[in-house]
């Protein structure tokens, strides 16, 4: 278990466990949490994110010991599949994404459990076969009616499927036994969207039960940010407006959108990933210490600090846009946004949007929250920066501490996880000369190259019902509040700023940082 | 790269290690411990192959004391590795000769890595007491393994009169999987347990010490079976509701029987070394639930009495 770990499971028994299991000691720290008998259906199997992501975790929380005996998976997609044709793309999947190594006997165990439906979603007899298929499982596989419906399907779908469930009466599980709702991003795509959908899924499944992935907080880099924080003494004491000048939280894709059109456009880079992966970076940044690891302790200090945080007031200067036109990108000619294939010409989707936030708390009134994201950039990387104030007196003279910049610390999410902190440090030779430096902790390399995909946490988590790592329907609305203002406005003023594919997006944001006397650091 | 250094001292082999650090270009190290392998000529191959595949889960420096005691001078000669082909981690390869072999101490001692813990493991003999063995002294964590000795069961019972927090035996470690499916099978209220019994190879100290376990645990006796194995081959757990029945008799694939639900079959895989060992590095306090058990082991000869 990874420090993180710790704080996150806190001793607690998780997920309904009987605390009078003779076999459990809170001191036998061996025994790892394994799901109860369960079984998990996935809606949307043929798709991208099931082949890649879902599927292969499958596999490797099974190759980990973590699944239950007998645990069983259901594809549900409009094919016309046997059992046996669904467990060929199962075991294609996880020959080629999963992590941990190919063994037979794991995929004999898994594959004795997996199951086809086949239907489209509005069709009410397919459900109905769903619900038979469950029932066997729970007679032939002893799920015990626990079962765990993943929505990896395009969001428009969703009230159709939860309707469905509702509607078979799948929704409900018999007495003593659980039925959970896995949906992914986005959650809407502006407060009154998302508050509808909540509608919908509110509805049929008790909040509790309701499982939003982001899969950014699977992450084990993210769940460091909070041992960094909490369980060190000498961090949190200049965590503040003391001593933080600002904070740069960026997350940039070095690809386009790929065959993603239908999805992006319209949507845009503020939606995407403004909306959700950074402001819940931000808020496990700057939030107040929580009073413990609970779900809810958790939840309550990020529902505060998200909603003391607001775009500056004149949005026009507090945020920039672009959009990335035909440019060399690392070594290759890429095409320019409006030059994808299903982008109409006149597209005003952003593909890069930064923002500057402020948070109105005694700790962080003052300090700019700079947040960026973009497509086409010039790398894939995700990262936190905390940019410190330069010291208030330099007993050396200008010249020997020209080259010397701010102090900062960077917490690397991806792709090469850790910590780099940079600080002055003398060059070598006689005269005194300060110069920065910068010192190095990688994660991936300090911990663990078996460190778990973040899906294979989350969907244990799922199957454990440990909510800590899940965003609420609240923390997603006070998110839309934050952003909504700011896409209002870029609606009705103009359209995007261009970029070169391969850049380090438009000159119109590293302006707005400039206003302030930033820069944006090349991550 | 390797270095050959004969006739050496510790602080000559530092040298060489922070010189082929600087050459790498990389002056920080992510290493998060010190592992020392004490071993001889014929087990420091697959030690050592175990400890750099755990390395990549926990990158360490990786020393390793090969004592050849014997008449001759006594003399150091070492063997520097540093990346590469080694993971992420440096290996020291250490043989002492002669009189210095009592005094792997002196050698180690200034190549421990600054304020990081330190882990001993003995994959083959081991000292009567490791927490008082010059070497087991420097460590949180001394690993040891029964299984790997002449007579593994009374090595057992050695374990437990030499035992100190921080103590723990691959015996144990081995049995993680099997304590995790049936704590599994148990998670969800059942009627109590009225008796188990665990079948294995004969001379398993890890059976001995599941027996003991369940036992202490369920409060009741525990039937032993001697099977040809491989190592635990079946557990059995008795209630008015039916009980758990585990059946493992290919060392790969259980089938496991609870009430109220059909027989299936789980992976229960016996593992290979190095995840034994990167298991065992993954927590570094001392071990309280191994120490109890090991403390119910008779002394005389490790058995669990009547019905061995
Ligand atoms: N891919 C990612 O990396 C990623 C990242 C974050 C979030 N997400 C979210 O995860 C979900 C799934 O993503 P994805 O990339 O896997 O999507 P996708 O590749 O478009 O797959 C969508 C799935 O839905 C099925 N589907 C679509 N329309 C249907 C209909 N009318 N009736 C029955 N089935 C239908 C598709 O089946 P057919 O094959 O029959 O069309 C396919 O299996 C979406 O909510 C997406 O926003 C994905």
């Amino acid at each position: 278990m990874t420090a993180s770990e710790a704080l996150f499971t806190n001793g607690a028994s998780p997920g309904g466990l009987s605390s009078t299991n003779p076999l459990r000691d809170v001191r036998d720290r061996r025994l790892p949490r394994v799901a109860g008998p369960c079984g998990l259906v996935i809606f949307g199997v043929t798709g991208d994110l099931s082949r890649k992501k879902l599927m292969p975790a499958i596999y490797d929380l099974a190759n980990r010991g973590l699944l239950p005996p007998g645990f069983a998976l259901v594809g549900f997609a409009r094919r016309d599949w046997e059992d046996q044709d669904f467990a060929q793309v199962v075991h294609d999947a996880v020959k080629q994404h999963a992590r941990t190594p190919f063994r037979d006997e794991v995929w004999k165990q898994l594959s004795e459990g997996i199951r086809f439906v086949s239907g489209e979603f509005g069709d009410k007899q397919a459900f109905e076969t769903l619900r038979e298929t469950i029932r066997d499982l729970d007679e032939k596989r002893g799920t015990q009616g626990n079962h765990a419906f993943y929505l990896s399907v395009p969001p428009k779908f969703f009230p159709d499927v939860v309707r469905q469930l509702k509607e078979t009466g799948l929704a409900d599980g018999p007495e003593h036994a659980w039925r959970r709702v896995v949906i992914e991003k986005p959650f809407g795509h502006d407060l009154a969207s998302a508050q509808e959908l909540q509608r919908i899924v509110g509805e049929v499944f008790d909040p509790s039960s309701v499982f939003r992935i982001d899969h950014y907080l699977g992450k084990e880099t993210v769940q460091n940010i909070l041992a960094l924080r909490f369980a060190n003494e000498m961090f949190e004491p200049i965590w503040n407006r003391g001593y933080v000048d600002h904070v740069q939280i960026t997350m940039a894709e070095d690809v386009g959108i790929g065959g993603r059109a239908g999805y992006y456009d319209g949507i845009g880079a503020a939606r995407d990933v403004i909306q959700n992966h950074l402001l819940q970076l931000l808020a496990l940044t700057a939030m107040e210490e929580p009073v413990s690891f609970d779900a809810r302790d958790l939840r309550l200090e990020k529902l505060k600090v998200l909603n003391a945080t607001h775009a500056g007031k004149d949005i026009s200067r507090s945020t920039a846009r672009g959009q990335y036109v035909r440019g060399w990108q690392g070594g290759e000619l890429v095409p320019g946004y409006l030059e994808e294939e299903g982008i109409p010409a006149d597209s005003i989707t952003d593909t890069y949007a930064a923002v500057q936030l402020e948070i109105e708390t005694r700790r962080w009134a003052g300090v700019p929250w700079y947040l960026r994201t973009g497509k086409r950039l010039g790398r894939r990387v995700t990262e936190i920066a905390v940019v410190f104030h330069r010291a208030p007196h330099l007993p050396f003279s200008r010249n020997q501490v020209e080259e010397l910049g701010q102090n900062a610390l960077v917490m690397r999410i991806q792709p090469d996880e850790g910590m780099t902190v940079r600080f002055g440090s003398k060059v070598p030779g006689t005269s005194m000369e300060v110069r920065d430096v910068t010192m190095d902790f990688a994660y991936g390399e300090s911990f663990t190259e078996s460190s778990p995909e973040a899906y294979e946490r989350l969907i244990l988590d799922v199957l454990l019902g440990d909510p800590p790592l899940f965003p609420r329907h609240e923390e997603v609305e006070a998110s839309w509040r934050i952003l909504d203002p700011i896409e209002e406005h870029w609606e009705s003023h103009g359209k995007p700023d261009t970029y070169p594919a391969g850049t380090w997006g438009p000159r119109s944001s590293d302006e707005m940082l400039a206003r302030n006397g930033h820069v944006w650091r090349r991550p | 790269m390797n270095i050959d250094l004969t006739d050496t001292t510790s602080s000559k082999i530092f040298g060489a290690l922070l010189d082929a650090r600087r050459r790498s270009g990389s002056p920080a190290m992510g290493a998060v411990l010190t592992l020392v392998i004490v071993t001889d000529e014929q087990g420091h191959y697959d030690a050592l192959k175990a400890a750099t595949s755990a390395s990549r889960e926990h990158p360490s420096r990786i020393l390793v004391v090969v004592a050849r005691p014997g008449r001759g001078a006594s003399r150091l000669d070492a063997e520097v590795r540093t990346s590469g082909e080694t993971g992420p981690g440096e290996v020291v390869l250490l043989r002492l000769h002669g009189e210095l072999s009592d005094h792997p101490d002196s050698v180690v001692l200034p190549l421990l890595l600054p304020d990081a813990p330190v882990v001993v493991w003995w994959p083959g003999t081991a000292p009567e007491d490791p927490a008082h063995h010059p070497l087991g002294m420097m460590a949180q964590r001394r690993i040891t393994d029964s299984a790997s000795c002449q007579s593994p069961i009374s090595e057992l019972a050695k374990r437990r009169s030499g035992y100190s927090g921080g103590d723990t035996d691959l015996s144990w470690t081995r049995l993680t999987p099997w304590r995790t499916l049936l704590a599994g099978a148990l998670d969800h209220p059942a009627a109590p347990i009225t008796g188990a019994k665990v079948a294995a190879e004969a001379e398993s100290p890890s059976a001995e010490l599941l027996a003991l376990w369940l036992g202490s645990r369920l409060g009741v006796e525990v039937e032993r079976a001697t099977t040809d194995g491989p190592g635990i081959t079946g557990v059995h757990l008795w209630s008015d509701g039916g009980g758990v029945d585990i059946e493992r008799g290919d060392g790969r694939v259980a089938q496991i029987k609870v009430p109220g639900s059909p027989e299936r079959s789980v992976a229960l895989p016996r593992r290979p070394l190095s995840e034994l060992l990167a298991e065992e590095l993954r927590r570094l306090d001392a071990d309280d639930v191994y120490g109890e058990v090991l403390g119910l082991v008779s002394p005389a000869d490790g058995s669990v009495g009547a019905g061995a």
